[in-house]
């Protein structure tokens, strides 16, 4: 598990232990850094007194008959300056160190939730927006790393509180144990600051994200926005969640605000305390003037590890909360393990699916997507797939890529369940040209080896070609820099039809065993269609093919009526088109509204003659 | 040539830090009395040492008095008090504001980004732009927080500091004044280092977010093509590249921060050598000296402080840029100054006079368009895929202009007509089309003026779609899903066409609104929409030829010139073209 399992205490003591070994390294730079810090910084005041005992004082008042020399200055000079080089320097890398490590934790979450994002299956990734996704990349990853910024200051300085409380218990007693409270004290404050900023922090980060995922969407929305004319309305909804961080953001700030001014008062009203007591102290006889003095100044020492803790703990609530984010996608599961076998054999690939049951939702609510589906398609035959919208064909297809694994039921390629094979052997074997193209932004090149240009095990000489089968050779010879040309992201820079193409040639470069074709060719001009389906059926391989058209299901040897998830009929196509009425109401709407039309002109025609 | 969204803004510090309260104009609200409380919560930061000292000197030393002690204390505890009171108060003062004014910037960002034109949008990529309203904001709000006011109270402290010193020994100000010279003159360089430093930090945020939206949306073709690793490693290597930039700038940030700690330690060196030497010759006693060194440590304490404040201000810098170049870029399609009416509402007649078009820096994608669509005609624009249809209708309804040509509706050039009035009256379904989160319902009263339930059901009902519905869970109030992806390809575009439907616009322009129908649904839905469109526009552009059957006009677009206009009957018995692309369409549809 990636999350933190406990309570609050145990889990912010998790989150920094983690952390901390995840860069052990750095943070120990950081850390003797800050420790460096720590004492140069009470050398610098403790020298600085004895100094002023030793040689300024004395230079001063003695007069020319004083034993202190120009050497001696001199001397105090250069111990102050290097004092001072010695502050710097660890200065520089406790602050290099701390937020080198503060981003490599940062990082580190971020490459685990990426990689979440590539296994977890489409069912996961329906559910979750993709603007909230990159806020999980990006802002809460970063929260989470937050607290180790001033960690390693904090940590570092712990030597200053034993140093200064040692000393101070060691002058007096009671006054060392007015000091020391001060240190439970920050923690109490601290345990009311967390009760009331870990909802406030939740809800900012969950309102962050809310704000990326109106922005994402909206952004992704752009045409449809401007072809409503909604710019208006989506602003309002954007300004409504940016409100609500807003507010979010000010409630952490007012806690936030109230806080850090208390954690300061602390060790103030301490030091009070101290002279106060100190006094009675004084004047019962029970410690000297000094002791006092030395107890005043050491509890402003005390200051700082204590402003230090402060910073700590303030942070932490955040981190904690983006942790927690962030653990909710590292531990998200589901992933369609691959297996392992490998797939032997060439030629078209042999499908089997048996009894395959899907649904979705749950209780009263669960739609069977898919009903106990069962086919067969045969070593390089093809079979079309018709079915109304929303009949389930993308669905079986999800199912038959093992894009989806079924409820119930099994698909084989070869006789081997897929879920038994590896990933290469999956993707080796079979290629899908999804209903809707997807381009990356990348060279034509890239978008259909899909490899870097250098690693690639496809020839340029292979990429023509299939270039040339999905008919779309042509229109990239004539990008300004073929091949090589860089697609706008989404491919927008490509009308809907070149993207098909693309896609389709993405899929037969790869000389699959069985290629699925879902409505491949529905921006696809009729002309243009016909030949890439012509060149289909040159290739030697098992095709699956989602298609209305009477001219692609020609294609097929047998053709697959699917219907609210259910196989209504099998067999070939003039089979179907006699005994299956739901079939031919699909596959002859556009002839039977072909005869329509010509009676209806021929009627109109006749009255006007 | 349309505008670009640039990476980044070339205004100047000054000029980032003028045009970011410009359009955060809330950040300034209040700010006086902000400042009087710091000064106040500052000044309260000295009543301790004061305090010690005092209480030490007057209270304890040489005979006890305790009164004395108490009472200072008791003194000094009320002022500390009051002193916490004012800082909580400028603290949660400077939150409102500055969350405010953050919101307003936000706000205005993202609205100009659906101002500009598609091909300005598309300059950007998703990702990225969206990092320009988020992190980039983020990145600001640490300095308008603290920064500007900590700039104040340090200078304030710096000349107070110094005001005191010169009181003591003008020799010894100098010598710190000299001390310190160096980073003054070395600021501007180590500045401009982490303006650039911090400006690489977040373009690399924004490649970062970009990369991983292109996994997420495109996460079904990479795991059908087990293309996962590929896709890692480039945002992995985007994710380190953003770390690197990370370390460089805090790196540098860093050292110049050490450089101050430096210098300040430095500082007390000399004056406390040169002092005791300045003391030797009887220019300056033990006891201005002690003061001197006092007040040296409360004049490099600002100076160091106000370092920091400056690193962090070139971070904020460098997310405001971002954040500036989106609301500085232009607008191409822009609003007239003084619009022209359309006319009446009602059937719109549409006319294209010598168009031509081509995207930035690419060929020629329409040629000399010359086309006249009566009021109430439906067109049917068929060709080959890429010969320019969906361009066609891109300059139809204004996302794009012609390079050369003029688009007229109603007679009016579109370009003199208010945006907000060409919106109302064509309504486009796009090719790519997109619905929203929510459910489909939802979806459909989607528009300009929200539409209420009951006329939601009546367009579906008008539309012969209740039986789809039907098959539905939760009917129309079924939920669609990210990006409507729990409803099938279908689907999706039954739900735009009802949504544009419900918009009643003049002009309705589907361009493959229903590629992805099948052949039932869609005859019966064009059925449906002939009869409901009856004295409306439609330009229809689709590869299924059913389409151009029932059209009044088929406009047959070839390689960016239109080749033939005409009835369906008219161009099947001219035997060009079109005829060859209907053959070839009645064999594949039987
Ligand atoms: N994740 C999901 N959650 C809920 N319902 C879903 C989900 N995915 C698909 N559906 C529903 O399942 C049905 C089948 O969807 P599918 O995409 O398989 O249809 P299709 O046959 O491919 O349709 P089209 O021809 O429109 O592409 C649809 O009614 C759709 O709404
Ligand atoms: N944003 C763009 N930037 C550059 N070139 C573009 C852009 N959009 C389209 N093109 C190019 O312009 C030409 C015409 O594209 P358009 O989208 O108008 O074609 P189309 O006729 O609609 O094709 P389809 O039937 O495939 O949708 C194509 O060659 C395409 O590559
Ligand atoms: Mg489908
Ligand atoms: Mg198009």
């Amino acid at each position: 598990m990636y999350a933190l399992p406990g309570g609050a205490v145990r889990r912010s003591l998790l989150l920094i232990g983690r952390g901390i070994r995840s860069e052990p390294r750095t943070f120990a730079l950081a850390i003797g850094s800050s420790a460096v810090w720590g004492a140069a910084f009470v050398g610098v005041g403790w020298l600085l007194g004895r100094l002023t005992d030793t040689v300024v004082v004395p230079a001063l008042t003695g007069g020319a008959d004083s034993d202190v020399g120009t050497g001696d200055v001199l001397r105090a000079g250069l111990l102050l300056l290097a004092l001072a080089v010695l502050t710097a320097v660890s200065v520089a890398g406790r602050r290099i160190w701390a937020g080198m490590a503060a981003l490599d934790v940062q990082a580190g979450h971020r490459r685990r939730v990426t990689e979440q994002y590539l296994r977890l299956p489409m069912s996961w990734h329906r559910a979750h927006p993709t603007g909230q996704l990159l806020s999980n990349a990006n802002s809460d990853a970063e929260s989470a790393g937050y607290v180790f910024v001033p960690l390693p200051f904090a940590l570092g300085v712990v030597v200053m509180i034993i140093g200064a409380a040692a000393a101070m218990l060691a002058a007096d007693v009671v006054l060392g144990l007015i000091g020391v409270t001060v240190l439970p004290l920050v923690l109490a404050v601290n345990a009311v600051y967390r009760r009331w900023m870990t909802p406030a922090v939740t809800r900012v980060q969950a309102e962050r994200a809310a704000v990326s995922d109106v922005a994402h969407e909206s952004f992704e929305a752009a045409t449809v926005v401007k072809s409503l004319g909604t710019e208006t309305l989506e602003e309002e909804r954007f300004a409504e969640a940016t409100h609500r961080l807003r507010r979010a953001n000010v409630t952490v700030g007012k806690v936030r605000s109230v806080f850090d001014p208390v954690i300061d008062l602390l060790p103030a009203l301490a030091t009070l305390a101290v002279l106060v007591v100190g006094a009675h102290r004084v004047a019962s006889g029970d410690i000297a003037t000094g002791d006092v003095v030395t107890a005043s100044y050491l509890l402003t020492i005390l200051t700082f590890p204590v402003r230090a803790i402060g910073f700590v703990l303030g942070d932490l609530p955040r981190s904690l909360v983006g942790h927690e984010r962030v653990a909710r996608v590292v531990d998200a599961r589901g992933y369609l393990e691959p297996g392992r076998l490998p797939l032997q054999g060439g030629g078209g690939l042999h499908l089997e699916v048996e009894h395959v049951e899907l649904g979705v939702g749950r209780g009263r609510d669960r739609r069977r997507l898919l009903d106990d589906v069962n086919l067969v398609v045969a070593p390089g035959r093809t079979l079309a797939v018709v079915g109304s919208t929303g009949a389930g064909k993308s669905t079986l297809v999800d199912v038959l890529m093992r894009l989806t694994d079924p409820d119930d039921g099994v698909v084989r390629y070869d006789g081997v369940d897929v879920r038994a094979l590896s990933d290469e052997a999956r993707t080796g074997a079979a290629a899908l040209v999804a209903q809707q193209a997807f381009v990356f932004e990348d060279t034509v090149r890239a978008n259909i080896t899909l490899a870097e240009p250098s690693e690639s095990p496809i020839t340029d000489e292979q990429v023509w070609d299939a270039l040339r089968l999905a008919r779309a050779d042509d229109f990239v010879r004539a990008l300004p820099d073929g091949l090589d040309t860089v697609v706008g992201e989404r491919g927008t820079s490509l009308s809907g039809g070149q993207r098909q193409r693309i896609a389709i040639a993405r899929a037969l470069v790869r000389r699959p065993r069985l290629l699925v074709l879902d409505d491949a060719t529905s921006a696809v001009d009729p002309e243009v269609e016909q030949a890439i389906l012509a060149n289909l059926r040159r290739q030697e391989c098992t095709v699956v093919v989602v298609a209305y058209r009477t001219a692609t299901i020609a294609l097929a040897d047998r053709v697959l009526h699917l219907e609210a998830g259910r196989v209504v009929d099998v067999g070939a196509h003039e089979e179907l088109l006699a005994r299956d009425p739901g079939y031919a109401r699909i596959v002859t709407a556009y002839a039977r509204d072909r005869a329509e039309r010509d009676e209806r002109d021929a009627d109109r025609g006749g009255v006007a003659r | 040539m349309s505008a670009r969204i640039e990476s980044t803004s070339d205004l100047g510090v000054l000029g980032t830090l003028r045009e970011g309260l410009r359009l955060s104009p809330a950040i300034r609200r209040g700010f006086g009395v902000t400042l009087a409380l710091a000064v106040v919560a500052t000044l309260g930061r000295l009543v301790v040492p004061f305090t010690v000292q005092q209480a030490t000197d007057r209270g304890l030393v040489g005979g006890v008095d305790i009164d004395l002690v108490v009472r200072m204390c008791g003194i000094a505890a009320g002022v500390l008090l009051v002193t916490s009171v004012a800082s909580a108060w400028v603290n949660v003062r400077l939150f409102s504001a500055t969350e405010a004014g953050l919101a307003q910037l936000r706000i205005r960002a993202f609205r100009h980004v659906h101002d500009l034109s598609v091909l300005t949008q598309n300059t950007e990529r998703r990702g990225s732009l969206v990092s320009r309203v988020t992190s980039d904001v983020d990145t600001i709000s640490m300095f308008v927080q603290w920064g500007g006011i900590m700039l104040i109270l340090s200078t304030l402290q710096i000349l107070g500091a110094t005001v005191a010193m010169l009181f003591y020994s003008w020799q010894l100000t100098l010598v710190v004044w000299v001390v310190l010279a160096p980073m003054m003159v070395l600021a501007p360089r180590i500045q401009r280092m982490l303006n650039g430093a911090y400006g690489e930090v977040r373009a690399r945020v924004g490649a970062m977010l970009a990369a991983i939206s292109e996994a997420v949306v495109g996460a079904q073709t990479i795991r059908a093509y087990g293309s996962g690793q590929r896709v890692l490693r480039r945002i992995h290597t985007a994710i380190r590249e953003h770390r690197d930039a990370g370390v460089r700038a805090q790196t540098l940030a860093s050292a110049a921060f050490a450089t101050g700690v430096l210098l300040a330690g430095t500082a007390l060196a000399a004056v406390i050598t040169v002092g005791t030497f300045l003391g030797l010759a009887g220019q300056i006693s033990v006891g201005g000296l002690l003061a001197f060194i006092f007040l040296v440590q409360l004049f490099t304490g600002p100076v160091q402080a106000a370092t920091e404040v400056l690193n962090e201000m070139q971070n904020a810098i460098a997310g405001w840029r971002r954040v500036i170049s989106v609301v500085h870029t232009p607008v191409d399609i822009a609003d007239p100054a003084e619009p022209r009416d359309l006319g009446p509402r009602g059937p719109a007649s549409i006319a294209l006079e010598h168009v031509h078009f081509a995207y930035p820096g690419g060929p020629p994608v329409l040629t000399d368009v010359t086309l006249d669509v009566p009021a109430g005609c439906r067109v049917a624009i068929v060709g080959e895929t890429g010969s320019g249809k969906t361009t066609l209708a891109r300059l139809v309804t204004r996302f794009a202009d012609p390079v050369r040509g003029t688009v007229r509706i109603n007679g009016v050039d579109v370009r003199e007509a208010a945006l907000e009035d060409l919106r109302e009256r064509v309504v486009v379904v796009p090719q790519e089309g997109f619905l929203f989160t929510g459910t489909i319902a939802s979806n459909v009263a989607y528009g300009r003026h929200p539409h209420p339930r009951e006329r939601v059901e009546q367009a579906f009902a008008e539309l012969g779609l209740l039986d789809w519905l039907a098959t539905l869970p939760e009917g129309m109030d079924t939920d669609v899903g990210q990006r409507g992806e729990s409803l099938s390809a279908g689907e999706r575009q039954l739900v735009a066409i009802v949504r544009a439907y419900l918009a009643n616009a003049d002009v309705l322009v589907l361009d493959e609104a229903t590629s992805a129908v099948d052949p039932a649904t869609e005859s019966r839905i064009n059925r449906a929409l002939t009869g409901l469109t009856e004295g409306r526009t439609s330009i229809a552009i689709a590869h299924r030829l059913s389409t151009a059957e029932a059209a009044d006009m088929v406009v047959v677009v070839d390689a960016g010139r239109v080749v033939e206009v005409g009835s369906h009957a008219e161009l099947v018995a001219a035997g060009g073209r079109y005829a060859r692309l209907h053959a070839s369409w009645v064999v594949q549809s039987g």
